[in-house]
């Protein structure tokens, strides 16, 4: 049994290893150089050599020590059992001490102006991550499309802001409202919609926001964007370095040294509390009727009916409610670049978005936060090396899949599980 | 109270009620006995509006409901146990008990309102965090009779609460249904397989055969009558 399962392993390693090769032998090992204006190939195949031997012997290690686990009681390797037991016993102790660190963070000694701009990209994520999950784990409705709603709060916020001068406290809630009512047009052609078709319609939903933004010429200013939008102030105080005559700004109110990274601080402060503000909302409203009728209506529609919920109304608040969070993620998107343009708002962001609420082990709150500094984190670390920055971010996807393939922090684990039996 | 004339519902173009005629008076126990595919499932989703019937009339209380939606007819006191209970299996037993509350106003004296499930079903108290689909099949029963209760209904649509579930606790099912309909004063009608049980427990009965009810009676009578017993009762019948 022993020697067969060996044997069965090394064949399969070797087939891995010939499509490793089929694979990066046209893609790595053959490279065109322009030479005196005509092309020619430099074949590389020692790099190609060493990729094919990488991905065999990775194969045959993770036959021999992942694949070979005990089938009876499916237990994985004893790291990842390790790793999963913290993740589902520490689930609160771990979202408690995020928070700490996020509060404390900007203080840091550590922290520069780079680490404070992924900080304040990665909890923009998260506040997305926290919205969609609203859609996604409580509702159930697979929505692709969920960046048309970050477009929609972004440009809304920005075209009332440039042209009307309101502050940003007042552009936001008009921000939310905008993007819920497009989440109720969204809603209501897909009421009827289920799985794979929903998830067809919001891509396409999705695609149409931004080439509408593209092609608005008048409204939108299409691909130039729009500039010049307002930053936004502390309650009225403006971070500026030279105040205007006669003008109060957040330095000269605080009688202290004029200093860039007050901004920056501000805004990731900003970002902090419309995300657990988002956090806050999700948790509360999953205790309330609605919340209830979500979970429900994701479990089983036609018991739904029976109860007398009504899905109608309940899927549209899902849709409007997601949409909103998104959209005050778009308006503080619009304030912190001060630039838009439909650039920001393509496809493999609301990709992103969604593989962040589905690695995060959809419905769960900290989930969400674990995988985005996962995800982002690992972008970022490799933006010195561009060209893998979308391979690594694949790798991820992929061992978040083998060990934990319902998500980081999986909340649906039933409730009681069997002890395993102490006779084995 | 609750009538329904010549019925018909369709699944596409597959007819599955032809010309249906029932009548459920209040108080009663009423069942409805028919093969796999005869079409009873389709007779009670027809009247809580889940499908919608293609042509006849459904009266409930002198109003006509065949064309309200779903959410709109359990408000008027109808609730339906769905076949194969239909539990919300993620969320807790509470959870699902407050989901059956949900229509209107009708979630605001839950506290009281689920102590008369625990007094039918003592079990699903013990069991109220707990996951609903970490219940037994009988368990998941009690809790989707219990769940369609919290709704406070006139009339309850039962349909095949013995599938699936361990003699035992079928009897003690429909002991319950005994008691919804004596002590809390539900109309029942109840849809089975479970023929000699069923009929047993009602006070009339109609027997389905490929969309269209070819018998009625009493209970008692049913049970005496030769072709049920060759069909239903004895031999090739459904235990």
């Amino acid at each position: 049994m022993e020697k067969k399962f060996f044997q069965t392993s090394i064949k399969d390693s070797l087939f891995t290893g010939l499509i490793a090769l089929a694979l990066f032998g046209p893609i790595v090992g053959l490279r065109t150089v322009a030479k005196n204006e005509v092309l020619e190939v430099h074949p590389k195949w020692f790099i190609v050599l060493i990729i094919v031997i990488v991905c065999a012997v990775g194969r045959f290690l993770t036959n021999l020590y992942i694949y070979n686990r005990d089938q009876k009681t499916g237990i994985q390797s004893s790291i990842g059992k390790s790793i999963s037991n913290f993740l589902d016993t520490k689930g609160y102790q771990i979202a408690l001490t995020a928070i700490i660190f996020s509060v404390i963070f900007p203080f840091l000694p550590f922290t520069d102006r780079y680490l404070m701009d992924i900080a304040i990209m990665m909890l923009t994520y998260i506040m997305l991550g926290w919205g969609l999950n609203i859609v996604i784990g409580l509702a159930g409705l697979l929505d692709l499309g969920y960046v048309a709603f970050y477009a929609v709060g972004a440009y809304s916020y920005a075209l009332f802001a440039i042209h009307f001068g309101w502050s940003f406290w007042i552009c936001l809630p008009i921000a939310g409202i905008f993007a819920a009512m497009f989440g109720v047009l969204l809603g209501f052609p897909v009421l009827r919609l289920r799985g794979d078709y929903l998830a067809i319609v919001t891509l396409a939903f999705g695609e149409m926001i931004r080439i509408l933004l593209l092609n608005w010429y008048q409204l939108t200013k299409g691909p130039d964007g729009l500039t010049g939008i307002p930053r936004p102030s502390f309650f009225g105080l403006p971070f500026k370095s030279f105040p205007d005559e006669g003008e109060q700004t957040f330095h000269t109110f605080f009688g202290i040294e004029y200093d860039p990274m007050q901004r920056i601080i501000f805004l990731y402060y900003l970002i902090l509390v419309l995300a657990l503000i988002t956090n806050l909302f999700t948790i509360k409203i999953r205790r309330l009727p609605i919340g209830r009728a979500w979970e429900a209506l994701r479990e089983d529609e036609i018991a739904c009916k029976s109860l007398g919920v009504n899905p109608r109304n309940t899927k549209l608040t899902a849709f409007a409610i997601g949409a909103m969070f998104g959209g005050f993620a778009g308006s503080f998107f619009a304030t912190r670049q001060a630039f838009i343009s439909p650039e920001s708002f393509t496809f493999i962001e609301s990709a992103i978005i969604v593989a962040i609420v589905v690695l995060g082990g959809m419905g769960s709150q900290t989930g969400v936060v674990l995988a985005t500094v996962f995800l982002i984190g690992l972008i970022e670390v490799f933006r010195d090396f561009e060209s893998y920055r979308m391979i690594a971010f694949g790798g991820a996807m992929v061992l978040i899949m083998i060990f934990r393939p319902r998500g980081i922090l999986a909340t649906r684990k039933p409730t009681i599980t069997l002890e395993k039996s102490s006779s084995k | 109270m609750l009538s329904i004339s010549n019925v018909e519902t369709f699944y596409g173009n597959i007819q599955a009620l032809r010309r249906v005629n029932v009548k459920v008076n209040s108080g009663e126990i009423v069942s409805l006995i028919g093969s796999n595919g005869a079409g009873k499932s389709t007779l009670l989703m027809t009247i809580s509006g889940v499908n919608k019937a293609t042509t006849g009339e459904i009266k409930f209380d002198e109003k006509n409901i065949e064309s309200l939606p779903p959410h709109d007819i359990v408000n008027l006191g109808i609730s339906q146990v769905p076949e194969g209970r239909r539990i919300f299996s993620r969320l807790s037993v509470e959870d699902n008990l407050r989901l059956g509350a949900s229509s209107n106003e009708k979630g605001k004296n839950f506290d009281s309102d689920v102590k008369g499930v625990y007094d039918l079903f003592p079990v699903l108290k013990d069991r109220l965090t707990q996951r609903g689909g970490t219940l037994s099949g009988g368990e998941q029963q009690m809790l989707a009779i219990g769940r369609a209760l919290m709704a406070k209904p006139k009339m309850l649509l039962l349909d095949e609460p013995s599938l699936g579930i361990a003699p035992k606790l079928v009897n003690q099912i429909f002991i319950a249904i005994k008691n919804i309909n004596k002590e809390k004063k539900v109309t029942i009608f109840l849809v089975e397989q479970n023929a000699k049980k069923a009929l047993e427990l009602a006070d009339r009965g109609y027997v389905l055969v490929n969309g269209n009810v070819t018998l009625e009676g009493t209970g008692q009578d049913l049970l005496k009558n030769k072709d049920i017993q060759a069909a239903y009762l004895e031999g090739g019948g459904k235990k």
